[in-house]
């Protein structure tokens, strides 16, 4: 590979900033100076699809109707666990307007459990069973109340705890190796160890195993603080729910899907139904939102597949609330044990962390990596374990293990902290060797007003006031999958074409403006055509990788358009391409002002219709810290929360929260503070609200709708305002990353702090709830 | 949601000769058969969707002539049709003027959308909101079951249930107006088929669990309440209301309470204090009410009175939090008064 020399800002301006010398391949562009010299990049860029979507006219996959489509309705199990010893589906099939029924069996293979027996075992409410498909929505979940299952039913259990028991009915009996969807990669064991419902430990990650001796590092720490944390189950509640449209003719297969990962539902789908990739087409183009939920075609893509297939008609599939609530993903609880010593000077000599958690009928419910990397202590050690429970499987959410391990960890730094009676965020200046959060601290402190704070329980009065902080990290994560197209036609129009999705972050927009920069021209000149499989591959919108993964490739695709149509202008003017700029729409030569042309007159000199030149994301400058694409750095975050908390009647109300973030260069400054804003509304509800209440007699859940399963409203969301930190790293064309998860991170853990700071009493549980409050101040046993 | 037909109501007597069951009948014994009223429709089409209700025939009353009127007079007291929308109510100055309470109640009820819907005859006529009795997968005592699973001490999930009267059902009445409305010992009218009609006292018009499982109110099948009839204050009386929710953009109350009180100066003449979402009807405090009559309005009396209404507060497992959460409510509603 040929490469040449550049040097790259790198740091913090108004801080630390400076250049880096890296090596690059020749064919990338050049340099971009920081934000402040660019002009579409780092701007606030509105949404180009802001229109469509509030006025209605955006297209969302249910909103799909084809020719002669059927609508489809699942039917879901209603007892926890049981065989099944016949299903009846007489009546269902000779209902007016019914077309299919397709029955899921089993297809067993050797060795596993359920080999035996036509249907799987029934492992938890809402596990689906059967489809049908009808003319009308309405037929057709009326012929699912028609269908008649004849269970044997067996002993189950729902709570983690009690699930925890050796004597605690068994949810597998064999090995299993489900991993929750789009789950949290480097958590993973493969399922086979332990005993009866607990499987694991998971005591590593990619970051690496334990480290130095936990029982030395004890021994020479001054204060100890010793917690058991827990967090509850967290459904995931986008807007809109899971589903397809799929329409299968002798050709190909068009799945119109809601997805985070358009390539991934292609890969499934063709991978079940036998079929060559490029057969498949996966297309989605608005998002409703998926929040880690998203990523594969579940149970629900193979079922339309397989109605369509019987019907031969296009079939519509989509999941309504409950199905969502039981069984389309969740975030795990979480019981942690957590040890963390320090010398009186504030040094930390230990961090041992245990804990246990479950994804239901899946794997994954490990807390993450925080409690590992956050802090730099010698001596740590984790052992993270699985519980099966008879409840819907997890899904990866939001930063999946870490929202609920750095609900854990940040408040036991709080408490160090105060035994050695050192302002908790001064203490993180003290322990925390990253410079981004440095800054992050002190630009959010001032914003914040953190001198305000006063020392726990002093707040007057019946509602005390409360300040805290939190802080987070999540790794820069870079799929190579990530290829665009860019598409330059004679007489004008600019096209972007991948496979990559936008699921509200606001993707479309920004690859507009890194190819409207790179070109000289509008963010409204370009066309972004995305969430295709016909296209260039790109990656799932999962880890927070989309900006920091096509981004680059785009920017690069769109420089190598641009070195193309420079030539044909050169070869005009008689000079040389490298003489050339493309700047505000026109094409100018940089010292003969006579020079230029506009954009639309260069592209017709082009000899054929396109230029098209496609691009693939390479190797971070300067490598990987992983060589699967474990980028160096983090995206760091510090929040700080404001509660009010009424101590008569318990209620907690979180009146601000400054989050202060870092995500490399910024591309679109309203749309990153919209998603900071998200990550810190779906905080505060997993702080004071959200809670999946199961019933442990029964099995079922009893808050499976939006009335009674709490999302906050406008009147629960607190003032929210950001700090963005620009960090310059000279990684790639770009030197974006994304942002969607550390938005969510360390919101509990600072509302959970704040709590204490008004009170005077800590709580180690959410939701922090009127009860837990009054139970904490003792007014109720 | 199964099939059925629907009646477009011409008149009281139209529907009453239409009608042949109600919600709680049908509820409690299912017949498949019912033609049961639907007024705002918010509450019948829930139980529809959740697919525990299959009615036959659903009549809409909501466009019955003469229903849909609120009227005011200093002697005749305030007169609500029983098809007047919650969001006529919260909208209509005098309500807001002489009966500070209902307003706050109606207000604080349910969300801006659901309120341009539903009617108070539907609102004190709808069923609780007990998430075992709401689901189809739940047999509950009030669907004709053998079990309470909210009660269950180690599995019930009973955090916004109830604390007063709960030996039977332990839901709590999903009608938080209905706790004002008793608070200004408003009255029921309900004609019935035979072209009579009776008024009836808001405390006699609900039925505690222990009188009839099947029931939360008397209305029988051939029945149609047409007005809620509120007695007019006097200068003297002075009134308010508070709810207590999770969310403050929109929530079931997890306790409200409604004082009305006679004063004179700071001192209370005498007081009507009821509380929701404590029991399954609305509870009128006789213990709080005797505690304040008489006594100067002030925090010690108000948290005197607040303590008295739970005494016989009997919490279930996972909501004992509730009786600090009333006392402090209790007492905040009554120091509004002064
Ligand atoms: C999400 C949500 C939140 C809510 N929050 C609150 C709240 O905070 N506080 C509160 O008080 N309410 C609340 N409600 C209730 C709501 O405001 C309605 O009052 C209630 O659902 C019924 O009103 P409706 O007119 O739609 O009645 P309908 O559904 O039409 O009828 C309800 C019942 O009354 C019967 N009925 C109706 N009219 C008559 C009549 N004239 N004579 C005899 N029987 C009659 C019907 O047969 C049926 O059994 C909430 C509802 C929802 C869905």
């Amino acid at each position: 590979m040929d490469t040449r020399k550049e040097k790259f800002p790198y740091g913090i301006p108004g801080h630390n900033l400076s250049e880096v010398e890296r090596e690059i391949p020749v064919e990338e562009p050049p340099v971009w100076p920081i934000n402040d010299k660019l002009k579409v990049i780092g701007k606030r860029v509105t949404r180009i699809d802001a229109l469509e979507k509030v006025t209605g006219k955006a297209i969302y996959t249910s909103d799909i109707k084809l020719p002669g489509m059927l609508y489809a309705k699942i039917l879901r199990s209603n007892v926890p666990h049981a065989t099944i010893s016949s299903i009846d589906i007489s009546k269902a099939k000779s209902l007016p307007g019914v077309h299919a029924i397709h029955l899921i069996e089993n297809t067993p293979k050797e060795g596993e459990e359920n080999s035996t027996g036509k249907y799987p075992m029934v492992k938890y409410v809402g596990q689906p069973l059967a489809g049908v498909a009808a003319e009308s929505l309405e037929i057709a979940k009326e012929a699912v109340s028609l269908i008649k299952v004849n269970y044997e039913k067996k002993p189950f259990v729902i709570d983690l705890e009690a699930a925890m028991e050796l004597n605690a009915p068994i949810v597998f009996d064999a090995p299993i190796t489900k991993q929750q969807d789009g789950g949290d990669v480097g958590e993973t064991h493969d399922g086979s160890k332990g005993e009866g419902n607990v499987r694991g430990p998971s005591t590593s990650s990619f970051f690496g195993g334990p480290r130095g001796n936990l029982e030395e590092g004890f021994k020479e720490a001054d204060v100890v603080v010793e917690r058991t944390y827990r967090t509850q189950v967290h459904t995931h509640m986008p807007l809109e729910t899971h589903g397809v449209v799929v329409d299968w003719n002798a050709d190909v297969m068009t799945v119109y899907a809601s997805t985070q990962n358009t390539a991934a539902v292609r890969n499934e789908m063709a991978s079940v139904f036998n079929l060559p990739k490029s057969k498949v087409r996966v297309i989605c183009e608005f998002m409703g939102g998926g929040f880690g939920a998203k990523h594969s075609a579940g149970s629900f893509g193979p079922m339309a597949a397989n109605l369509a297939k019987k019907t031969g008609r296009p079939i519509w599939l989509m999941l309504d609330r409950q199905e969502e609530h039981l069984a389309e993903g969740n975030r795990p609880n979480s019981i942690q044990y957590l040890k963390i010593g320090a010398k009186k000077d504030g040094t930390l000599t230990g961090i041992q962390q245990r804990s246990h958690g479950t994804a239901g009928v899946g794997l994954g419910a490990g807390v993450g990596r925080i409690a590992q990397i956050l802090y730099t202590c010698p001596n740590f050690a984790t052992e993270q374990y699985d519980v099966l429970t008879n409840a819907g499987p997890g899904a990866a959410w939001r930063a999946p293990g870490n929202v609920q391990g750095a609900f854990g960890l940040e408040q036991a730094i709080d408490e160090i902290a105060e035994k050695l009676n050192l302002d908790p965020l001064s203490y993180r200046d003290h322990i925390d060797t990253s410079e981004v959060r440095k800054v992050e601290r002190q630009r959010g402190a001032e914003l914040f007003g953190w001198s305000r704070r006063k020392p726990a329980g002093s707040s007057k009065g019946i509602v005390k006031k409360g300040l805290g902080v939190g802080q987070s990290t999540w790794p820069r994560f870079v799929s190579l999958d990530s290829s665009v197209e860019i598409k330059i036609h004679k007489g004008g129009g600019v096209e972007i074409r991948s496979s990559v999705q936008d699921i509200g972050t606001g993707t479309k927009t920004i690859l507009a403006q890194v190819v409207a920069e790179e070109l000289g021209l509008q963010v409204k000149d370009i066309k972004v055509n995305i969430g295709d499989t016909f296209f260039p591959v790109g990656p799932g919108s999962g880890g927070s990788v989309v900006t920091g993964s096509i981004t680059p490739p785009t920017r690069n695709a769109a420089f190598e358009a641009k070195t193309a149509l420079l030539k044909l202008v050169a070869k005009k003017w008689e000079t040389d391409s490298s003489e050339l700029v493309m700047a505000d729409g026109q094409v100018n030569h940089k010292t003969n002002t006579d020079l230029k042309m506009s954009f639309k007159e260069a592209t017709k000199l082009m000899r054929t219709s396109q230029i098209s030149k496609i691009a693939s994301r390479s190797d971070d400058y300067g490598g990987f810290q992983q060589p699967w694409g474990l980028a160096y750095g983090d995206l760091g975050s510090v929040q700080f929360a404001e509660v009010s908390v009424n101590t008569d009647t318990g209620f907690v109300k979180v009146d601000r929260v400054v989050a202060a973030h870092s995500c490399g260069r910024p591309l679109n400054i309203g749309q990153l503070e919209s998603q900071i804003n998200g990550g810190v509304i779906q905080g505060v509800s997993y702080a004071l609200y959200e809670n999946r209440v199961m019933d442990n007699s029964t099995g079922h859940m009893m808050n499976a709708n939006v009335d009674q399963y709490k999302v906050p409203f406008s009147m629960e969301i607190p003032e929210i305002e950001t700090v963005i930190v620009e960090e310059y790293s000279g990684r790639s064309s770009t030197d974006a990353y994304g942002i969607g998860e550390p938005a969510n991170i360390a919101t509990a853990a600072a509302i959970a702090n704040a709590v204490y700071n008004a009170i005077g009493v800590r709580l180690y549980e959410i939701p922090i709830t009127p009860s837990s409050i009054l139970k904490a101040l003792s007014k109720v046993s | 949601m199964n099939k059925f037909s629907w009646y477009e109501a011409k008149s009281v007597e139209d529907a009453l000769e239409q009608v042949n069951s109600t919600l709680s009948d049908e509820l409690y014994e299912p017949t498949q058969k019912a033609s049961v009223f639907k007024s705002g429709g918010i509450d019948v089409f829930d139980w529809v969707k959740e697919g525990l209700l299959k009615p036959q025939k659903i009549i809409n009353i909501r466009n019955i002539p003469g229903l849909d009127q609120i009227s005011y007079d200093r002697k005749e007291g305030l007169h609500i049709g029983s098809n007047v929308t919650l969001a006529e109510i919260a909208s209509n100055p005098e309500i807001k003027s002489q009966y500070l309470a209902l307003h706050q109640a109606v207000n604080h009820a349910a969300t801006p959308q659901l309120r341009n819907v539903s009617t108070l005859g539907g609102n004190i006529a709808q069923r609780n909101r007990c998430w075992y009795f709401r689901s189809a997968d739940h047999d509950c005592f009030r669907k004709g079951g053998d079990r309470c699973f909210a009660r269950h001490s180690e599995t019930g999930e009973n955090e916004n249930h109830a604390i007063l009267d709960n030996g039977t059902c332990v839901s709590v009445h999903a009608s938080s107006i209905a706790t004002a409305l008793m608070a200004f010992n408003a009255s029921v009218v309900i004609a019935n088929a035979e072209g009579k009609q009776k008024t009836v006292q808001m405390d006699d018009f609900f039925v505690s669990a222990g009188e009839d499982i099947a029931m939360e109110n008397i209305l029988q099948a051939k029945e149609i309440i047409t007005e809620i009839i509120l007695p007019p204050p006097s200068k003297n009386t002075k009134s308010a209301y508070i709810k207590q929710v999770a969310r403050e953009s929109y929530d079931w109350s997890l306790a409200d309470v409604a004082v009305v009180m006679e004063v004179s100066g700071n001192t209370c003449k005498s007081a009507s204090i009821v509380l929701g979402a404590a029991a399954p009807v609305p509870y009128r405090s006789v213990e709080a009410q005797q505690a304040i009559e008489s006594k100067t309005i002030n925090s010690d009396n108000a948290t005197a009175a607040a303590k008295a209404a739970m005494t016989k507060a009997r919490p279930l497992s996972k909501n004992d939090y509730k009786v600090p959460l009333f006392v402090s409510t209790i007492k905040q509603t009554i120091l509004e008064i002064a």
